[in-house]
Formats: structure tokens, sequence, C-alpha cells
């Protein structure tokens, strides 16, 4: 593996995409557990949700623009046949950000009155639903190695479903998108566990955390056994690859972690844990289909913006880094850190 | 079929919904750069003076300041991805050069939207210094947000830090291409339009308060502040504007042309205002015409030879009726505003009560929707002016377009989807205004913080 400025930039690409995962996903989970808000405390999980949404999910919200821009910027060519070979499911997803993000202000700045406060809750939690699940079938889409870029010059043949309905709407693909939507569910739920106050309230979310725990693990073996039939290149990072044991073990315990930390209420310790199993499952991904950016021919090396273009990106990286990391530990100080 | 029914080429139906995107997104971006700077003036003088009512100006401004950043940052996530869904081509060619100002619009969006979470969430939490500080952060990454990413647009006028060879970038230098000829007339343009748009935006929902209720302290303070920050603004606007005009004339004269209905290349042109451009007979008929006057303008002389359309392949002329008439709107309207502007100051700087004259209430409540029109005109003149490239004289919008069949299905439920959120905004922001203290409220209030 040599180290090339490309290089660093994809693994930046991917920590990025690691904290919108981490941050923003647990994000879209809390309007899934809103949807499924249920027993006696049902408006007190909304309210917390709400509460823990607030101030911070504008902020994590940016990870994706920042992906997006990294990767236009330093993967031009790759950026533009993503764009172009997965132009409906994206449009979806920016439907579902749109809506999401807007009803969440309209609930809490609107009318108080429960009807009005009820239609916003729902729109919220739908639009959360159905946007990780796209954003996962996007991910699997590039996955599978379906998207190639001489689909889509002039000569090509192929009918409308081949070019720009098959590459995503494969049932690995679907499988992915479930995976996205169970791990944000699964992430938000910890992640509440340790902002719940009362341990009525703690053991709403520990219950749910627990169940998406389990939907997690039942889904992650579905999509590894679709990955046998539709992704060859995941089949072989992850089954036969030098990393795939590895990969295996930290996944696994990872996950065994935080379910016991969870069952024996070590709240914090399941939020670590959580965290980590998310971003190696993550990373499983990231290195089963290196050196690509966008298999089966699209790589790193090949798709790379000139040198001049990718070390300014760097400096202008290390600068906005500087602003960036100050800034956001202050504000997950002042609103993450209030019960110790 | 449906194609057909609307007879809409993709192409077409691309344009729209990247203007639908970007007329929408505008609203809310220029919102976002304009309101925080009114919150933290407001808060400040609460700080400084102890008058409550101030602080309730800072509270009602930070409402409708969180629900019009929210959905300009959505909206705004759209235009990046829609950058690519739309224009592949453009992106692939020029991605490499003019990542870099969104690379860096990324960071300034990033602290904007961090410190405004601190500012809306954290009044209890933190100090009361860290409080306007954290609200005069916003206001400035809002700012450099929204120059960054102009300076992209300025280079898409004027594309400079590359070597062309055989229609493709070599060579390339994205720190050039931030510093083009259109870069800092159109930040410095854009910049002050944000002031003046937001800040008479808001001087017009309160002056219109005022007209109903004229003894309101609530509206009266948010009327002097509002026209603090929109009246200097508007009134520079026109020295700013033409420094935009110069370099059009000298970068884009077919741009300029067009702007102009100015059909026919001559020495001591005369400008044109309103009238009907007909591109078939090659003039503009019913315009008010003063002598001389473009040449003027354009090159601050007399008799300077300004270009015509007729200098140019008809292929490569945007399209003149509508570039001209946002001009002329753009320029009507903020020749309104900066003289209201005028009197308003003097009549400050003479320390007379801008509420005792009703029509100046009048004036200004009217004037309320002109600066975000201004704006969505001098984009129009911008954008459609600059057609047919996307990247002017090197790569044609048609050749830079998804293939993608079938874009109205996307164009048209975006314009739907904007018109549905345009409308519940809009309703939210009346009922915050509706909320707001009657006359004899602000009193009490005013006793209780002393």
């Amino acid at each position: 593996m040599t180290i090339s400025a490309a290089v660093i930039i994809a693994g930046i690409i991917m920590l990025s995409l690691n904290a919108y995962v981490l941050l923003a996903g647990a994000d879209y989970g809390g309007g899934v557990w809103d949807f499924f808000a249920a027993g006696p405390r049902r408006q007190a999980q909304r309210d917390l949700i709400s509460h823990a949404l607030a101030p911070i999910w504008e902020a994590n919200h940016v990870w994706l623009i920042l992906v997006i821009v990294l990767l236009f910027t330093c993967f031009p060519f790759a950026f533009s046949t993503f764009a172009i070979a997965l132009h409906i499911p994206l449009t979806l997803m920016l439907f579902g950000i749109v809506l999401r993000g807007s009803a969440f202000v309209f609930r809490s700045y609107g009318s108080d009155d429960n009807a009005t406060q009820q239609r916003w809750g729902r729109v919220f939690a739908i639009a959360s639903i159905v946007t990780p699940v796209l954003l996962g079938m996007c991910v699997g889409a590039i996955a599978t190695g379906n998207i190639d870029p001489t689909m889509f010059t002039a000569g090509f043949g192929g009918s409308f479903v081949d070019r720009f309905i098959a590459p995503w709407l494969t049932t690995f693909g679907v499988g992915v998108g479930l995976l996205a939507l169970a791990l944000f569910s699964f992430l938000a739920a910890v992640y509440l566990t340790v902002e719940a106050e009362g341990t009525e309230l703690q053991d709403d979310f520990r219950a749910r955390a627990l169940w998406a725990a389990l939907a997690v693990f039942v889904i992650a073996f579905g999509v590894l056994a679709l990955a046998w039939r539709e992704a060859p290149m995941v089949r072989k990072a992850l089954m036969a690859g030098p990393w795939a044991l590895p990969f295996h073990i930290v996944t696994g315990v990872a996950a065994v972690t935080a379910i016991i930390a969870l069952v024996a209420r070590r709240f914090r310790l399941a939020r670590v844990a959580a965290a980590a199993q998310v971003t190696f499952i993550l990373w499983g991904w990231a290195v089963a289909q290196y050196p690509y950016v966008l298999p089966p021919s699209l790589t790193i090396s090949a798709t790379a913006s000139p040198e001049r273009t990718l070390t300014l990106t760097l400096w202008g990286l290390g600068v906005g880094a500087c602003v960036l990391f100050p800034s956001l530990y202050y504000l997950f100080r002042i609103f993450k850190m209030e019960r110790r | 079929m449906l194609l057909r029914l609307f007879g809409m080429t993709d192409l077409f139906a691309a344009r729209s919904q990247m203007g639908v995107s970007l007329a929408f997104h505008i609203l809310f971006a220029v919102v976002g750069i304009g309101m925080p700077a009114l919150m933290v003036i407001a808060e400040h003088r609460w700080r400084r003076t102890g008058d409550a009512v101030y602080l309730e100006l800072a509270k009602r401004w930070s409402y409708g300041t969180a629900i019009l950043f929210a959905v300009g940052a959505v909206s705004g996530t759209v235009i990046s991805f829609e950058l690519g869904l739309l224009w592949p081509e453009f992106m692939h060619q020029a991605g490499a050069i003019i990542g870099m100002p969104f690379s860096l619009e990324g960071f300034a969006f990033f602290t904007e939207a961090i410190f405004l979470g601190i500012y809306l969430y954290g009044w209890d939490r933190i100090s009361a210094r860290a409080h306007v500080w954290a609200g005069a952060i916003v206001a400035f990454s809002g700012a450099l947000s929204g120059i960054f990413v102009v300076i992209a647009n300025a280079w898409m006028n004027t594309p400079r830090g590359f070597t062309l060879v055989d229609g493709r970038f070599t060579d390339i230098d994205p720190i050039k291409a931030m510093m083009t000829p259109a870069a800092f007339p159109q930040t410095l343009h854009m910049t002050l339009a944000a002031y003046a748009a937001t800040g008479f935006a808001v001087a017009g929902i309160h002056a219109f308060m005022l007209l109903r209720d004229p003894r309101n302290a609530f509206h009266r303070h948010a009327l002097t502040i509002a026209l603090l920050l929109g009246a200097p603004a508007a009134l520079v606007q026109p020295l700013s504007g033409d420094i935009s005009a110069r370099y059009v004339a000298k970068q884009q004269p077919v741009k300029l042309a067009a702007m102009e209905a100015h059909f026919e290349t001559m020495k001591g042109a005369p400008l044109q205002i309103g009238g009907i451009p007909s591109v078939s007979e090659r003039r503009t008929k019913y315009a008010i015409t003063i002598p001389h006057g473009l040449s003027l303008l354009a090159f601050h002389e007399w008799n300077a030879e300004v270009k015509g359309l007729d200098a140019f392949p008809e292929d490569v002329w945007p399209n003149v009726t509508v570039v001209h008439f946002a001009f002329d709107v753009m320029v009507g309207l903020g020749t309104f505003l900066a003289l209201l502007s005028a009197v308003i100051l003097i009549l400050r700087w003479r320390k007379r009560d801008i509420v005792s004259h009703r029509w100046l209430l009048a004036a200004v409540a009217i004037a309320g929707p002109m600066g975000f029109i201004c704006i969505e005109a001098g984009w129009t003149v911008t954008e459609v002016g600059r057609q047919p490239w996307v990247i002017y004289g090197i790569l044609k919008t048609a050749d830079a377009v998804t293939p993608m069949p079938g874009l109205i299905v996307p164009f048209i439920s975006f314009t739907l989807l904007y018109i549905f959120l345009g409308v519940i905004v809009a309703y939210l922001l009346y009922q915050q205004v509706l909320k707001s203290p009657r006359g004899d409220d602000t009193v009490p209030e005013r006793v209780k913080a002393a």
C-alpha cells in the first residue's frame, strides 16, 4: 500500500463519512425511535429525543456536505459517475433530508397544538426512517461494483432500467439499506440510554437498544450472505482476504461488549462499544473495496485530481480542522456533558 | 409522454430545477448572513443597556433564524448534490479547479452550524460574553461561507487558473482560480446585498407593525437595528454595482449587451431603460433612452465603444428579454432602496424620529421584499446572462447535463416541495410576528428590567 496524497484524502473522506454515521446517523435513529415511541412514557421519550437532537443535528449534518465536497474536489470523475448512476436514490434521499430537517424545526418552532405537533412529528419520523435506507442503498450499489462509467457514454446501448435502476436496486443494496437503518437505530438507542434521566426512561431505550442489536445481527448476516452472490469484492475481502479474520473478531468483540454493557447497565461503555462496532463495519467495507473509489474500474489513483489540488486540499483540511475540532469540542461539551 | 406534455427538454428541465433550487436556497442563505448580525446587535444592546425589550428582540429574531437556517441548510445540501446530479460533466471537468472554495465553505458552514446551535440553545449554559461571541461567530462565518460560494460562481464567469489542452484542463492552479476578475466585484455586491435585503425585510415587517401601533417600543427598537444594518449597505450598493458593471463590460461583453438590450456596437452608446427587446428586429422598442449613458456607465467615458449583441454570433447570446428585464428590476428597486436609505440616514443624522413620519414608515414597509427581489433578479442576470455557457467561453451548459432522461420529474417534484416548504415557513414567520408584544406590554417590561 503506497501512501499518496490521494490515499490520505480518500481516508479522510471515509473518516468524515464515519463521523456522519456516528453523529448524524444517530440523529436519524432518533427519528426512528420517535416513530416507535410507545408505552406510558411516550411523550417523555419524544421530548428526550428532541432535546438531544436540537442543538447538534445541523452541525452533524455538515459531515455529509464535507464528504460530497471532498469527493468532487479530489475524485471528480468518480463523483460525476456516481451522481449519474445513482440519480434516482440520491434524489429520493435528498427529499428525505429536506423533509426531515424542515419537519424537525417546524415541530420545534411551530404551533403548540397537538395536531400540528403530531403531523410534523410524523413527517420527521418517516423521513428519518426512509433516508438511511436510501443512503445504505447507495453505499450498497457502490460495494456491488455495478457502476461502470462506460454505461453512461454515448455509444452504450442498454435500457433505462439497465443503466439507471438495476445497478442500485438489488437485494444486496436493499440489505445494506436496512442494515444502515438498524445500525442508526442501534446507535441512537444506546446514546439515549446515556442521555435519559431516570431509570425508567433509560430502560425504555435499553430495551430498544437490545432489540436493535438483534436486528443488526440478523441483517448483517443476511447482507454477508447476499454479498456471496451479488458483491464479489466484498465477499472476497470479508471471507478470504488477509483482513477478514481480524475484522470479524474486532467487530464481534465490539458487538458483544455493547450488549453485555447494556445488560449490565454500563451505558457509557455501551456507547463506546456501539460506536466502535459501527466504525468497524464501515471500515470493513472501505478496506474491502480498496483501492477502488467506485469499483469495478475507478481506482483512487486513476480518478484523483492533479497533485496540486490534492496538496492544497490537504492544507485546507489542516487549517479547517484547527477551527472545526475545538468548535465541535465546545459544542459537545456544552450540550452533551451535562450529566456526570 | 410526460415530456411531450410539457414540451420541455431534459436540458431545460435540469436548468429549471437548478434555477428553482438556487432561487429557493438563496433566500435562506442570505438570511443566514444578515439575521445573526441583527441578533447579536440586539443582544449586545440588551447587555449594555439592560433594556429587556432588546432581549425579547434577540430571542424572537433567533426563533426566526432557527427556522430559516434549518431550511437553508437542507436546501443547500440539495444543491451540493445537484451539481453532480444535474451537471456531472461540469463537475468532472471543474471539480479539481473549483473544489477549493467549496471545501473552505464546508468549514465555514460547519462553524456557522456549530455556533448557531450554541447560540440558540446556550442562553442559560454559557456566560453572557461567550453567548454574544457565539452569535458574532455565526454572523462572521455565515458571511464567509457566502463569499466562498460566490468565489466558485465567479470562476464560472471568468475562468482562470489552468491551461486548456484539447478541451481538457491541465496545469491547474486552484488558488488562481479563486482570484478571478469576477471574484471581488461579485462577492462585494452579494455581501452588501445580503445585509441590505435582510435589513430591509426585517425593517419592513416592523415598520408595518408600527403603522398600526406607533408607540410600541419593541417594534421601534427592531426598526432601528434593522435599518442600521440595511440602510448603509443599500446606500453604497450602487457603487459596488458600478464596479460589477465595469467588470462585466470588460470580461463578459455579451452579457452586458444582453443586460442593456444593446444590439448594435457603437461609440457613445445610449442607456436603454425598460422597453421590449426584439431579437428578430435587432432592436429594443419603447425604451427610455439616455444618450451616451451606457458608455458612461460601462467605461466611464462619454464616447467609449460598447460592443452590442451584433459583435457575437447569435448562438452565444443569452436570453436577452429575461436578462434585460431582470437587470432593470434589480437596478430599479435597488435605486429606490438606495434613495430611501439616504433619506433615512439623513433624518437619523439630524436626530429626527423616523417613526413619526408615517409616509416613511409606509415606504419602508413597501421596501420590505424589495431587497430579496433584487437578489433574485441579480442572480437571474448573472446566471441566465452566462448562458449558453456553464463555464464562460469553455463548456456549454448543454454539454454538461446528465444523460439521465425524464428530468422533468425531479424538476416538478422539487418545485412542489419548495412551494410547500415556502408556504409553511411564511406561515410560521407570520405567526411569530403576530406573537410579538403589544405596545402596552413593552413599557412594564422595561420597568421590570430596571
